[in-house]
């Protein structure tokens, strides 16, 4: 009796609590377009191409918060993903049991750490020496492109990309050794066999079949990255400007939204930072769409190979 | 076991239920929330009104000015609190006639990091206004030499660093900048927020005070309170009447001073290049946000009464925390205004 009476209507019910996210993202969607309307109806797709910011004037473009959006997320994922892929491979495939599990832990336990901390690091610890070291290290030997050039000033694009980098590390490399671990070993077994060296049999035994995971991971990785806000406001120089410098201060939709939101008075003023929101959502969610494609299109091809 | 333990938990949250009504007919809850600012004024105000009258509590968030704003308008609190003062448009909006009272007024200190040089250095206002601008690039240019003749400033770029975050702090820096430089109040303007011409941007004073110590050659503007507490080097800043003034609790009082006269009846009043001899030109009031009419009786009672003690009796407790006190000339004309609140 009492297993029937669990039985009964559980496939209704779970699936009205799948479909509540479903509901509560429209909801969303609906509830920022509402209050966003006067400043859609004003700037209309002008909104996107405009990069002067002025509450004064009341004037609002978006395209320098979108930039600073995606390049700093973009150079996060750069600098993490090579590292959070090493860190991995050594982890599931190379490291001794004893260093194995203390070192998961310590990689698990810096994204438990708030990401005010990571800025207030940021601001004093990380960007006194990028300004003092290593920009104009990178200045002197790279300063042909455009990237490394102009002001030293410490905080800025550079910054906010590393601190981002460091931040998104132990999701990128622990989803990817959790997908690592659970490759079959008789694809280690079966590139060996055929002579393969350690690095052979993990570049074709477990990165190849692997590699639907380890863009997996590095969704989850992006996503952080494009709405992380406390950590890059306090280092990315928050100036709403397009600069091909790395060096140059920048700064992202999440950063505006947080800094303006309390003191913002102007009806104007306050559904701008609200569309700024909405298209940061279209953003978050464009961008994984492609990825989720990319995915699709890469296990798509691993159906002719040999899967366990 | 667990049956005990549900009945223990139930038997807790009905006494501590029962408590809080019991309370709650005892304590009368008067709601505010605005300006982050005066806060920590504001906290001990209530602390130490809960000893004169004890049958009230005071319940305050500070959640910026700008919610300040939006939540007396939309009657959600009993009192609001600002550091900008409504616009005309917004008064006009607002459900009932709002009275504007101010409490406290407080400075903008400009810093710097210039670690070889031991003065303090003067700035006239058109110097301040073009600095940030991004007109005079380098500590060694002429006009911050002129009025700094023995610093010995070094031929280094300014670096500019201003608040990120929308702040009344920003407010009356950007308020003076607009009174000093025509060129200031014609590209910028003034505002909680506004668009930066050059420089960097740091969240709060700690993130301006972040910048500014971590950048050699930069300049910065951040409260008084918070400079002092710090012990950031802060700047004199020439006044109306040609003499350059330290900040100080002192220099801002008389910066009040210098703006009673000509004080409007409603105290929407910018307190930036005030007259007198003394006083330092940077500074602001922040405002209690009340409606004119009550329409609860003894709320109504219990605010005017709370607020005729904070502008006498709570003015001794300003300096300790780093906030200018009320003159008081300036206090007899705040005391005509509360008596026209109607409850």
């Amino acid at each position: 009796m009492k297993i029937k009476f669990f039985d009964l209507g559980f496939k209704e019910a779970v699936a009205l609590l799948a479909l509540s996210v479903v509901a509560l993202t429209l909801l969303l969607v609906y509830n920022m377009a509402t209050y966003a309307m006067p400043a859609i109806q004003k700037f209309g797709l002008h909104f996107l191409s405009t990069t002067t910011w002025d509450p004064v004037k009341e004037i609002f473009g978006a395209l320098p918060f979108i930039y600073g959006t995606i390049i700093s997320s973009a150079l996060a994922l750069l600098i993490a993903v090579p590292v959070s892929l090493g860190i991995a491979i050594y982890l599931a495939e190379l490291a001794p049991a004893w260093i194995r599990e203390p070192l998961s832990f310590l990689i698990e336990l810096l994204a438990a750490i708030p990401s005010v901390v990571y800025g207030l690091w940021g601001i004093f610890v990380l960007a006194p020496f990028l300004r003092q070291d290593v920009q104009p290290f990178l200045a002197k030997y790279f300063g042909f492109l455009p990237l490394f050039q102009g002001n030293f000033y410490g905080v800025g694009m550079l910054t906010a990309g590393i601190i981002l980098s460091i931040m998104i590390i132990p999701t990128i490399s622990s989803v990817s050794r959790e997908v690592f671990l659970v490759v079959p070993f008789s694809q280690r077994e079966a590139a060996l066999a055929l002579g393969a060296t350690r690095w052979e049999t993990i570049r074709l035994g477990v990165l190849k079949y692997a590699r639907a995971g380890i863009l997996g991971a590095v969704i989850l990785g992006m996503g952080r990255a494009l709405g992380e806000t406390m950590a890059v406001t306090m280092v990315i120089g928050n100036r709403p400007e397009i600069s091909a410098s790395l060096f140059a201060p920048s700064y992202t939709m999440a950063s505006v939204i947080a800094n303006e939101f309390t003191e913002a008075t102007g009806d104007l003023f306050l559904s701008a930072l609200i569309e700024i929101g909405l298209v940061l959502f279209f953003v978050t969610l464009v961008l994984n769409i492609a990825a989720r494609a990319l995915i699709w299109q890469v296990s798509g091809k691993m159906k002719g190979e040999i899967r366990e | 076991m667990k049956r005990k333990l549900l009945g223990l938990t139930v038997g807790i949250l009905a006494v501590g239920l029962i408590g809080s009504i019991a309370l709650a007919e005892k304590l009368l809850l008067i709601n505010g929330a605005g300006a982050t600012f005066p806060y920590p004024l504001y906290s001990k105000w209530f602390y130490e009104y809960a000893k004169v009258d004890e049958g009230v509590n005071f319940n305050y968030q500070s959640i910026g000015s700008g919610g300040g704003i939006k939540q007396i308008m939309a009657q959600t609190v009993d009192f609001g609190a600002s550091d900008g003062a409504l616009t005309d448009e917004q008064l006009k909006q607002a459900p009932g006639e709002l009275f504007h009272i101010p409490m406290t007024a407080g400075a903008v200190v400009i810093t710097y990091n210039l670690p070889q040089i031991s003065e303090r250095l003067k700035f006239s206002p058109d110097v301040v206004a073009d600095i940030f601008l991004g007109k005079i690039k380098k500590w060694n240019d002429i006009r911050i030499s002129k009025d700094n003749p023995e610093a010995g400033l070094p031929n280094e770029d300014i670096i500019i660093a201003h608040r990120s975050d929308g702040s009344g702090t920003t407010n009356i820096f950007t308020d003076y900048l607009s009174s000093v430089s025509g060129n200031w109040k014609a590209k910028v303007g003034k505002g909680t927020s506004v668009n930066w011409p050059v420089g960097l941007g740091g969240k709060g004073n700690e993130g301006v005070t972040g910048l500014v110590k971590q950048s050699p050659g930069a300049i910065g503007y951040v409260e008084l309170a918070y400079a002092v507490t710090n012990n950031l080097p802060y700047a004199d800043i020439e006044n109306k009447s040609g003499n350059f003034i330290t900040p100080s609790i002192e220099s801002t009082t008389a910066a009040v001073n210098g703006k009673v006269d000509s004080m409007p009846a409603d105290f929407r009043v910018s307190l930036v290049n005030p007259d007198g001899a003394d006083a330092y030109p940077i500074s602001g009031f922040t405002w209690i946000l009340v409606y004119k009419n009550q329409t609860d009786k003894i709320k109504g009672k219990k605010i005017v009464k709370f607020l005729r003690w904070a502008i006498t009796d709570g003015q001794k407790y300003s300096e300790g925390l780093l906030y200018a006190p009320l003159p008081e000339s300036m206090v007899k004309k705040i005391e005509e205004r509360i008596g026209e609140i109607n409850y």
